[in-house]
């Protein structure tokens, strides 16, 4: 209180322009604002001018096309594949990891035995690449080697279990391999966030007889809402950017099936050389993140100033 | 053996430390047994006959994962001092940006205009009257390839062309064996699409089609025979569930396909196998049916550097590439057509004789890497792939696509 005081005494006698306070520590902001403005937003201005240009192998910013890019690229079926895949994966990998790491942190929260072997257990997939993730995966899943052929051996001769191979269902064996990843991180930062709820607060709880899974639900849960905005923020960048787990599973196959957006990106970009179209197919998955991301930001932060 | 007298070559010459010895990084793609054993022959050469020595940057994945690391690394600035590209239009925009070395010094000293056969490949390396590629083999893509094993099991003769491969692929799938092997990628199903249509479609459709990108014959009655022969092809490939090229091959050598639709490249495997063509296996240049085949193929581009020392080594590179020996060594093992027509190639085995009597007597057609662009071509590629495996487009739609693309290719 009197610090405080003080200060505003302290300001309101020397008044030194707004600009010059802590002169040091915005020097020393210097380069990261710079480098903010030069690499995050001037390179996404370079992109978005350069998505409405007709850019080969090469940048090239006085062929002026307009839209072109982005008709062809809405017009294109494997974009709007990949966008439905993102959609399908993005919804069930956000619901599906985050009620999996709750299940799986609450469990372990019950101060059971052996916590931390399990703890490890759980969270090792993690510790592999999407690369070896998806290569595995694509393994167990082969009919020939994995789960079907395992469960045929037990004698269920026509358990069948293809789902890479299935054009229709394939986007799902793409997301068992996600889940199996990401779920054990999720546990671990929601367990972390479990851990910081009061002790007090279980005993209240108790004393009033309330069961330990509605305590989870409407007592823990809405306390333990910052760290569910972090792991909803890591998941969902996660989902944008899915690419290296479809090449290692996939590679997008069968025919179109499974691809998305960020391999369509890379792929017109450097493989069919057409950068023009790889920046219109960029600059829309930014703008379905902003669409997202705004109103979240503004209800978050905005929020805050007026209340 | 061979990666061991290489070795063992490569530090002699080091050790004899000539003054003018220049390292060359060399990029390529050839990974898979046989070009690997043929990509060794070049270095062999190069090693021996010159006082530099061969860097050998193999990057595995085909074409499709090589082009953009090589063209990337191009543009970033850090050139290789020497890499293959198909030639054609993939290293067009990198040569109009002045960052390939000009071989016309050489080409012209050498005669390439005179040597080189059919002289549409060194055409493709011309860009404004200067010469900025070496052309060293020939691939032509409509092979149809038959394991004699497979047609053993299901008790029948082996097929003399397309039409009787697809009314004998019932009895193959009775036999137990998948009648066409198909690798996943893309371009692997839009090789085979090329194929089928010079087979039914006949050369002139080919050619209006891919040369003079007509949308109309695109549209015509005839393509839509070409899109029904390739809407049946694509039932008789369930059960080929494999990813690159080599692996769809090695179904075809095991005898657990029966055929394969593949370019001449496929023989190198055949050849690593110890298969002997006429015996274990067939090859039907034009699916059988259409004896012709496309001269695409594998070039070799310089990236410019400012060391004249480089720039000698690789002038020195280019010249062997495209002289006699070389051209005989490399392409009995790589299993594609020399690009020169003065060379002997009487240890060439059946199928290679095929193709050289068909290069002989001229039936040769452009091919379609050389036509369209990079992204024409992978527009085309995803289309394929996609009507390959979803057997719920139709061949009006499927077609509606493609007269789209042609429409707009450029």
């Amino acid at each position: 209180m009197s610090s405080t005081d003080a200060g505003q005494l302290d300001t309101a006698m020397k008044r030194p322009p707004r600009l010059l306070k802590n002169l040091a520590a915005k020097f020393a902001a210097v380069p990261m604002v710079l480098i903010a403005l030069v690499i995050f937003v001037g390179c996404t201005i370079w992109t978005i001018y350069h998505s409405f240009t007709r850019s080969r192998l090469l940048p090239a910013p006085e062929k002026w096309v307009g839209l072109e890019n982005y008709e062809r690229l809405w017009s294109e079926s494997r974009w709007l594949i990949s966008i439905e895949n993102l959609a399908i994966y993005g919804f069930f990998s956000l619901i599906l990891s985050l009620s999996i790491g709750f299940i799986l942190a609450a469990l372990l929260d019950r101060k059971i035995r052996f916590e931390n072997t399990i703890r490890t257990i759980i969270l090792y997939p993690f510790a592999l690449s999407f690369v070896v993730t998806g290569l595995a995966w694509q393994w167990i899943l082969n009919p020939q080697l994995g789960l079907q052929n395992v469960v045929r051996n037990w004698g269920w001769e026509t358990f069948t279990f293809d789902p890479l191979n299935n054009a229709e269902i394939v986007i799902y064996g793409i997301l068992i391999a996600g889940i199996w990843q990401g779920s054990g991180f999720v546990m671990v930062l929601l367990l972390a966030g479990m851990r910081g709820i009061d002790e007090d607060i279980w005993k209240a709880s108790r004393v009033e007889g309330i069961p330990a899974w509605k305590t989870y639900i409407f007592i823990v849960m809405p306390m333990m809402r910052p760290v569910f905005v972090t792991a909803i923020v890591i998941i969902a960048s996660g989902i944008i950017k899915v690419y290296d787990l479809v090449v290692a599973q996939t590679s997008g196959g069968p025919g179109i099936a499974s691809e998305v957006p960020a391999k369509y990106v890379i792929e017109k970009m450097f493989f069919s050389q057409n950068l023009g179209l790889g920046f219109a197919a960029s600059t829309m998955m930014l703008l379905s993140v902003l669409i997202v991301l705004i109103p979240w930001a503004y209800l978050e932060f905005g929020g805050k100033k007026n209340g | 053996m061979k990666k061991f007298g290489l070795l063992t070559a490569t530090t002699a010459i080091c050790a004899a430390g000539a003054v003018s010895a220049a390292d060359l990084e060399v990029t390529h793609w050839w990974t898979s047994g046989g070009e690997a054993a043929a990509v060794s022959e070049f270095a062999k050469a190069f090693n021996e006959q010159t006082d530099h020595n061969w860097v050998d940057g193999a990057i595995a994945g085909s074409g499709g994962t090589a082009r953009p690391i090589i063209i990337s690394r191009i543009l970033g600035g850090d050139p290789m001092h020497a890499t293959q590209l198909n030639h054609g239009r993939q290293a067009e925009e990198l040569v109009e940006a002045g960052l390939m070395l000009d071989l016309t010094d050489i080409a012209e000293a050498e005669g390439w205009a005179d040597v080189v056969n059919p002289v549409r490949l060194l055409d493709a390396c011309t860009l404004d009257g200067r010469v900025y590629c070496v052309p060293v083999n020939i691939h032509s893509p409509q092979w149809l390839w038959l394991s004699h094993d497979a047609f053993e099991k299901a008790g029948l003769d082996v097929p003399s062309d397309w039409f009787e491969f697809v009314d004998a692929a019932p009895a193959l799938k009775d036999a137990g064996v998948v009648p066409l092997a198909m690798g996943q990628q893309s371009w692997q199903t839009n090789l085979a699409f090329g194929a089928i249509m010079v087979a039914v479609g006949g050369t002139e459709l080919y050619v209006d089609v891919l040369t003079n990108k007509n949308a109309d014959a695109a549209a015509s009655d005839e393509m839509t025979k070409v899109f029904e022969a390739f809407a049946a092809a694509r039932l008789l490939s369930e059960g080929s569930n494999v990813q690159d090229w080599n692996q769809a091959t090695n179904l075809v050598i095991t005898g657990k396909a029966g055929g394969q639709i593949h370019g001449d490249w496929a023989q190198g495997e055949f050849q690593v196998a110890n298969q002997v063509a006429g015996e274990d296996y067939t090859c039907l240049p034009g699916l059988g049916v259409n004896e012709i085949i496309a001269t695409g193929g594998d070039a070799f581009y310089f990236p410019k550097t400012d060391d004249p020392e480089i720039t000698a080594a690789q002038k020195e590179l280019a010249s062997l590439m495209i002289s006699k020996e070389v051209q005989v060594a490399f392409n009995l093992k790589k299993g594609s057509l020399p690009i020169r027509g003065d060379v002997d190639l009487s240890a060439a085995n059946d199928c290679m004789k095929k193709g050289l009597a068909i290069l002989a007597a001229g039936n040769v057609l452009p091919d379609g890497v050389n036509a369209f662009s990079a992204d024409t071509d992978g527009q085309i590629n995803d289309l394929m792939v996609e009507f390959w495996n979803d057997t719920s487009i139709s061949v009006e739609d499927a077609q509606a696509r493609y007269v789209g693309i042609i429409a707009s290719a450029d």
